[in-house]
């Protein structure tokens, strides 16, 4: 038998690693918490791995689950070893084909990370929603409940299907399993072998599609047939559960490891069980074993194999003693008799009472109950809540659900918060920390450290933030002798780390500290400054706890060895110092081995630098002398006092990172929420804020323009405004001819500002004498807040410009307000400047459909939204549906809307004399194509609305509610390019053949950004992405020219960073042409790989080397005789690889092989200058005009 | 004519190489240098400043976002092959070695101590026949004096020498107080060689924009002056073979840096300007001249005209300064 090396890694790296040895052909889709497994699998192909028959799969990105399906279906259609992963939403878009995969009785193994299906909000995190919507197709599915099953059971999955004939679906918990770091054994390739039968391997390629041997699949088949045919398939599905059962037994003959169809542990006389599934069953597990261990009969049987459903198997796994059972569900399905499993329990019991199989003495009683939808917490407590609820005096409940309060329905079952088995013999440690900070990746690595140099077990499990600026991570890590069963997050740690000094006075950190434990801080103050800089809460948690604190200056020792930010390696020497986990020498030891491993090859000077930091770390780190608790330092609170109430009672609460304690009551029942919500999270986050220097301003409002969070803004108003002006507000006179007389300021909103530096580097003001100096220069945060935030509130309460009153060019539009600030998007991101235009120019009568992505994250990720309300209430109105719909969905708006605005104005027209032929007629024939229109319009609805109060019957009251129809509204429909140009194209396309008047905004980051940076069809030639590491080999699809063809659509190529002006322009024309209008954005991002602060320089690179073309194509140009392609941008003046250079997207393709590089840097080269003529002979090109007569009139050689 | 000199210890059967610079960026433009009759091929220089900066501005502003967002914990693929090393100098190197049958001299600016030798090496196991040390750096620090600098330098290329087998070649910049002395102690720590001179990007301000800008001409024969007199100082003082860059542009640019003492010519704008095959012009016009003057070949008149050998060495020294001095002294 082989040695088994002892990994750790997470569930995702444990399937993939079976099913990629296993495989020929991988066809993915990007999706969470599913991704890495199809990233695994194409980084060890593109390293050359091969599978176990000496093969390197091929691994494909498809352009939706849809599309990878289908691919998958056609490769095992042709004898391949096919598999695939994804989740959720991806899931259900395969459906169509798993039925036919499984209805061909096709061998097939797919891996899930099994997540949530969006319902009245998305959730990224983990249930069993998705893989519960497949259990009638036909497929097996088989449930893994840790990292070691999931590794196990994808090798049982892959070995069955061969033998069953029947498709797998093999499923862990999204991110509780797939995200969870553990150590495991690793199967070898001889493990694998030894499972993969070669003859069945060989029926598979001999039911392969060929011609040599030709046969039809796929028919249509009648009435007479389809039913007898449909039943053809059942003695496979007879067979199918034996053959696992035996696939089981083998593994556990090879590897010790043995697993069931229905696992049960417990008691071998219980009376009470619980049956479930997946990461839960684990929890269970530990808590079945504590609660014996205290004499309780109670028990629980981890399904396995799930469908096909044992009947036998299943009744005989339960002891005969068994009196009551409660089935848990982790998904919910609103108007059935109850859950899934729950439904499968209850017939299995009876049918296997009928058939005699049942051992049971008496007939038990079976309730079914939720838990953990969305990775919700699933605890030792409510395992325990579970077992009591069976003995329940008045009998238990059924439908019941545990982990939350159901104040509504009464649902939930009491839960005893203090009931808590975590074992004391492990080290358990909680560390808060920013993501840039590089807290988890030092995590993990300690996980690898302690899980695979010593004996002990290992586990870590990561909490992540819903913002991607400034996002706090929660490390949850455990070490002990193993098993480590403890599926869910810590709650009393012995070890709590805080990596930011900021989050003391936000978060209550302390809360998880066991009296006697030890408290790591990254303090800027000396070791005797430190306790009364503390908050007197914290003072008084550490007293009472009697806590041990240690603190380090953590960024001053990175500082010094050149580290930047990026205190990882720091905090960790700390926590090995401290806890005592491995001896010091030692852990400093493993600590270097790991940094090599990581940076090794990304560079030396890394590597040099983060050995410094390790070395210069421990005679940093000092014990803090612990003082009384009489520190006068509060802690912050949460939102403002004028917060509305919503948000004080909810969304505050979720701020706290406490909405576990929220009752069902607190919710809106719909998923609808108010907006205007971002503005009370004062998250304080940058380092660095803009100062501005009004003697130097030229008042280009640039900075405004470009702020991706709306945090820097511009305003005229009269000076008389300035009465209660705060001493530090800053104002001059605005040097304009438009607003003469008027004062002007340029504000900074330092607790919303991200310190990204886009607003500095574009600032075009700079002082004659110091030219270092500019009119807006960045200064530390700390020491300018509370003057700056008490100044912006002054600004925000001073009077806005009448919009009619504004000139909506570059400069005018930052005089609108944005109805779009704050958002979590990264600092310094490239698409929030475009959504904030959108919202300045048209805000305040927009309806916006959101394909999900970045833009729907940043967008309406609890807790608050940046989409936000005019002083008159109104303001966006947004909704998300699906990522592959979004242009449908926009349509399905604008359908709504023009009905409703002609029923209006039938109503109108019907009610006519009684309201004043003058308000009808201004009414009807408004003219709103400006500002002053629309707010012309907005008066006469007014008064219609005033006189329809005075007319009775049930026409003036329909009016009544569809009068502000009458007022213009645009329906903007968002989105990136993963949905644009790829899983979204079909609808899109067809969305922009109709004649109607939407606005499509692609924000375009040339690969998918919010899912890592995989791919897509915007990705341009020459550059690397996740399933194109080696760089793209052909150039990005133009979209816009595809829309072009139908020459009834409004398209505009814009990057705000060139050219802003004609940012501006294509913004203005696209919501005035009636009709479909697509503007595509660049969009720099992180994922290009540079500091965000070049964004827009990179973007001025694009236009410059002609990589990316500026461009206006308007249909109504042609009825003038003009050519309807207008080219904003000239010649390339540098060339694309001066571009290109500047990003790692590009700079890896260079460095992994520079003559593969240069080559495809020269078809850039060449693509541009084509493109570039190509645009500039059609932006030459006038359309004849053809009129009806010579439209109409014979060819000349039809005459003849 | 026999044109053949002996630069580093390499014999070569003429002068004439490309100097350090892009023109070996391109492996068909290497070849066509070779097919031209390059002596040698110079690769450009790797600098492990700009190297140590990527490596860190990549740790810093794209390694920082990963593991921070559920959805994405990283956001580009990690390919095994991706070093943000000098591994692509070295593996151009490498090509540029086989692709060529002449020698290969590697050229480096280093930034650190540890940095130069493990440079050094790695050029050396990629296949180098030698190596140029690009010592320029600027002395921006005040606390360093003129000596600190040049003794730092002799000591890494003591160190340097010591840890490679293959020739040391140092390229120098005029801007020192003593050349004389300093290029004397190169030679003691053991450079086989000296470049004379290297040129530089200039600042350039931007009067709109209020911007410096880095720019960098092509040279003329208008700066082959400077190098004919440290040539001719140099060549009789020195154990260090010369070699002359930077103005070289016709033959009679050639020959006069061979007499004040050059082994060997690096061209770059010429080559530059007039492409590859220049060099294979100005071989020929060379050969020309030396038969045309009854030369019996090119060592006859090398250092001919160098301090020691040329009928007035004055001319070379301070002499010339002082009559240009007296000489405006009068006109006033």
């Amino acid at each position: 038998m082989a040695t088994r090396n002892m990994i750790a890694v997470d569930g995702n790296e444990a399937a993939a690693s079976v099913a990629h040895r296993l495989s020929e052909v991988i066809a993915i889709y990007p999706i969470t918490p599913s991704s890495n497994m199809g990233e695994f699998s194409d980084e060890w192909s593109a390293q050359g791995r091969k599978n176990i028959w000496g093969i390197v799969p091929d691994v494909v990105e498809m352009q939706s689950e849809g599309g990878a399906a289908g691919a998958v279906h056609g490769a095992l259609q042709a004898g391949a070893l096919t598999t695939t992963f994804t989740a959720s939403q991806g899931l259900l878009l395969m459906i169509p084909n798993m039925y036919k995969i499984a209805g061909e009785l096709t061998p097939f193994t797919m891996h899930v990370a099994a997540r949530t299906v969006a319902s009245h909000a998305l959730s990224i995190f983990g249930d069993h929603s998705d893989v519960m919507a497949c259990r009638q197709i036909g497929f097996a599915l088989l449930s893994s409940g840790s990292v070691q099953e999931a590794h196990d059971l994808a090798l049982v999955a892959h070995a069955a299907t061969l033998e069953a004939r029947v498709p797998f679906l093999h499923f862990f918990d999204g991110f509780r399993t797939s995200h969870e770091v553990r150590k495991i054994e690793m199967l070898e390739d001889e493990d694998l072998r030894f499972m993969m039968r070669d003859d069945l391997v060989a029926a598979h390629r001999q039911r392969a599609l060929t011609p040599d041997k030709p046969v039809l699949r796929g028919t249509a088949q009648n009435p007479d047939v389809f039913f007898q045919a449909r039943e053809a398939c059942n003695r496979f599905y007879l067979d199918c559960p034996a053959i696992v059962e035996k696939t089981m037994a083998r593994l556990g003959e090879r590897t010790g490891r043995t697993y069931k169809l229905f696992d049960y542990v417990g008691h071998p006389q219980a009376e009470r069980v619980i049956v479930l599934m997946g990461s839960g069953a684990e929890v269970a597990h530990e808590t079945v074993d504590h609660l014996v261990a205290q004499g309780e009969k109670v028990g629980i049987l981890k399904v396995r194999l799930v469908r096909p459903f044992s009947v036998k198997h299943f009744a005989a796994a339960l002891p005969g003693t068994v009196r009551a059972i409660a089935v848990l569900d982790r998904t919910k399905e609103p108007g059935s008799v109850g859950e899934p499993l729950y439904l499968d329990v209850v017939a299995a019991v009876r049918e296997a009472r009928e058939a005699g199989q049942s051992t049971l003495a008496v007939d038990p009683i079976v309730v079914g109950g939720r838990y953990g939808l969305s990775s919700k917490d699933f605890s030792p407590a409510q395992v325990k809540a579970v077992f009591d609820e069976l003995v329940r005096r008045e009998g238990p409940r059924n439908h019941f659900t545990v982990g939350i309060v159901d104040d509504v329905t009464h649902t939930s079952i009491p839960v005893d918060p203090d009931f808590d088995i975590d074992s004391e013999d492990r080290v358990r440690a909680v560390f808060f920390g920013l993501g840039a900070d590089g807290t988890v990746g030092a995590n993990k690595n300690s996980i690898k450290i302690i899980g695979e140099e010593t004996e002990n077990d290992a586990q870590g499990y990561f909490v992540y933030d819903s913002k991607k600026s400034g996002a706090v991570t929660i490390s949850h890590l455990r070490f002990g002798p193993g098993p480590i069963r403890s599926s869910y997050l810590i709650k009393k740690a012995g070890f709590v780390a805080c990596h930011q000094f900021g989050f003391l006075e936000r978060y209550d950190m302390l809360e998880y500290a066991v009296p006697g434990g030890t408290f790591l801080l990254n303090s800027p103050f000396p070791k005797d400054e430190v306790w009364k800089n503390l908050p007197r809460k914290v003072q008084e948690q550490v007293v009472e706890k009697k806590l041990k604190v240690y603190a380090i200056d953590a960024y001053d020792v990175a500082e010094k060895t050149g580290m930047g930010g990026r205190i990882n390696s720091i905090m960790q020497t700390c926590f090995f110092a401290i806890s005592g986990v491995l001896p010091r020498e030692e852990a400093i030891t493993q600590i270097k081995k790991a940094i090599e491993k990581t940076y090794g090859k990304k560079g030396a000077e890394v590597v040099k630098r983060n050995f410094a930091s390790v070395d210069a770390t421990l005679e940093n780190l000092h014990e803090v002398p612990i003082g009384s608790p009489t520190g006068s330092i509060q802690m912050r609170p949460t939102v403002a006092a004028a917060a509305p109430d919503f948000v004080k009672r909810v969304q505050a609460v979720i701020i706290e990172g406490k909405g576990d304690l929220l009752p069902v009551s607190a919710f809106p029942v719909d998923g609808t929420w108010p907006t205007g919500t971002a503005q009370w999270e004062k998250r304080a986050i940058a380092l660095d804020i803009p100062v501005w220097d009004d003697k130097i301003c030229i008042q280009c409002n640039k900075c405004a323009f470009v702020c991706p969070h709306a945090a820097i803004r511009a305003k005229v108003y009269d000076p008389a405004d300035l009465g209660n002006a705060p001493a530090t507000f800053k104002s001059c006179d605005f040097k304009g001819a438009e607003f003469k007389g008027k004062k002007y300021t340029i504000q900074v909103a330092p607790e919303d500002c991200t310190g990204c530096n886009l607003c500095v580097m574009v600032c075009p003001a700079k002082d004659k004498a110091n030219p270092k100096h500019k009119a807006i220069d960045m200064a530390p945060m700390p020491p300018l807040r509370e003057a700056e935030a008490a100044n912006y509130e002054f600004f925000l309460g001073l009077p806005e410009p009448k919009r009619e009153e504004v000139k909506l060019d570059l400069k005018g539009t930052q005089f609108l307000t944005p109805l779009f600030e704050y958002s979590g998007a990264c600092a310094g991101c490239g698409e929030t400047p475009y959504i904030k235009l959108m919202t300045q120019l048209f805000g305040d009568r927009v309806l916006i459909a959101n394909a999900t992505g970045c833009s729907s994250i940043y967008g309406a990720n609890l807790p608050t939204t940046p989409y936000t309300q005019d002083r008159n209430g109104r303001g966006p109105a947004w909704a998300n549906s699906l990522f592959e719909d979004n242009a449908e969905f926009g349509l399905g708006m604008r359908l709504a809307l023009d009905q409703h605005m002609e029923q209006a104005v039938a109503l109108v027209n019907g009610l006519g004399g009684r309201l004043g032929d003058n308000l009808v007629k201004g009414l009807l024939e408004a003219d709103q194509s400006a500002e002053a229109g629309i707010a012309a319009q907005r008066g006469r609805v007014l008064a219609l609305k005033q006189a329809l109060e005075k007319i009775p019957g049930a026409e003036s009251q329909r009016l009544l509610l569809l009068a502000d129809y009458l007022v213009k509204k645009n329906v903007w429909i968002l989105g990136g390019d993963g949905w644009a140009y790829d899983i979204g194209y079909g609808g899109l396309d067809h969305v922009l053949s109709m004649k109607r008047d939407v606005n499509v905004l692609i924000l375009d980051t040339e690969v998918y950004s919010n899912t890592g940076g995989q791919a897509s069809k915007a990705t341009p030639i020459g550059a690397s992405a996740k399933f194109a590491s080696a760089g793209k080999e052909v150039g990005k699809k133009d979209i816009g020219l595809m829309a072009m063809a139908y020459r009834h659509v409004y398209v505009a190529h814009v990057a705000f960073g060139a050219k802003d002006v004609q940012t501006v322009k294509a913004f203005q024309e696209a919501e005035s042409y009636d009709g479909p209008s697509l503007i595509i954005a660049y969009s720099h991002c992180i994922a290009h790989g540079y500091d965000m602060a070049y964004g827009a320089e990179q973007q001025k690179l694009a236009v410059d080397s002609g990589v990316w073309p500026l461009y206006r194509y308007d249909p109504r140009r042609v009825a003038q005789g003009q050519p309807p392609l207008i080219l904003d941008s000239g010649d390339p003046k540098i060339s694309a690889r001066q571009y290109m250079r500047n990003e790692t997207r590009f700079r890896m393709v260079e460095k992994i092989d520079p003559e593969r590089f240069k080559r495809l840097a020269l078809m850039a080269e060449k693509n541009t200058k084509q493109n570039v003529a190509v645009y500039k002979q059609m932006a030459g090109i006038t359309v004849p005009q053809v009129s009806d007569a010579e439209a109409e009139a014979e060819p000349a050689t039809a005459k003849k | 004519m026999d044109l053949s000199t002996t630069y580093l210890g390499l014999k070569l059967t003429h002068p004439l190489m490309p100097g350090a610079s892009p023109l070996v960026d391109d492996l068909d433009t290497v070849r066509k240098l070779e097919d031209a009759g390059a002596a040698a091929i110079t690769m450009h220089s790797v600098f492990e400043e700009q190297i140590s900066r990527e490596q860190v501005a990549s740790f810093v502003h794209t390694e920082s976002h990963g593991q921070s967002f559920a959805e994405a914990l990283t956001y580009f693929p990690s390919p095994e092959a991706f070093h943000l090393g000098p591994q692509e100098y070295l593996e151009h190197l490498r090509k540029v070695k086989q692709a060529v049958s002449v020698p290969v001299i590697g050229s480096l600016n280093g930034y650190t101590t540890g940095g130069w030798l493990e440079y050094a090496k790695l050029i050396q196991d990629a296949g180098a026949d030698a190596l140029e040390l690009n010592v320029f750096s600027l002395g921006t620090n005040p606390q360093e004096s003129g000596a600190q600098m040049e003794l730092r330098t002799v000591q890494m290329v003591q160190a340097v020498r010591k840890a490679v087998r293959i020739p040391v070649a140092v390229k120098l910049s005029p801007y020192y107080t003593s050349l004389a002395h300093f290029a004397t102690k190169l030679d003691e720590a053991g450079a086989d060689g000296l470049v004379l001179f290297n040129r530089f990007y200039q600042p350039d301000i931007d009067v709109e924009e209020l911007q410096v800008r880095r720019q960098i001409h092509l040279s003329s024969s208008a700066e082959l002056p400077l190098r004919l007199v440290w040539l001719a100082m140099l060549s009789p003082k020195v154990k260090a073979s010369l070699a002359c860059t930077g103005g070289v542009h016709t033959a009679i640019d050639v020959v006069q840096s061979v007499m004040a003492g050059a082994h060997a010519i690096q061209l770059v704008s010429s080559l530059l300007k007039r492409g590859p095959s220049h060099i294979a012009t100005l071989r020929q016009e060379l050969a020309q001249w030396l038969e045309e003057h009854e030369y019996h070949s090119l060592r006859q008149a090398q250092g001919s005209m160098n301090l020691e050998a040329c009928p007035d060495p004055q001319v070379y020294s301070r002499a010339n300064y002082m009559l240009v001095l007296q000489s405006w002294r009068d006109s006033h």
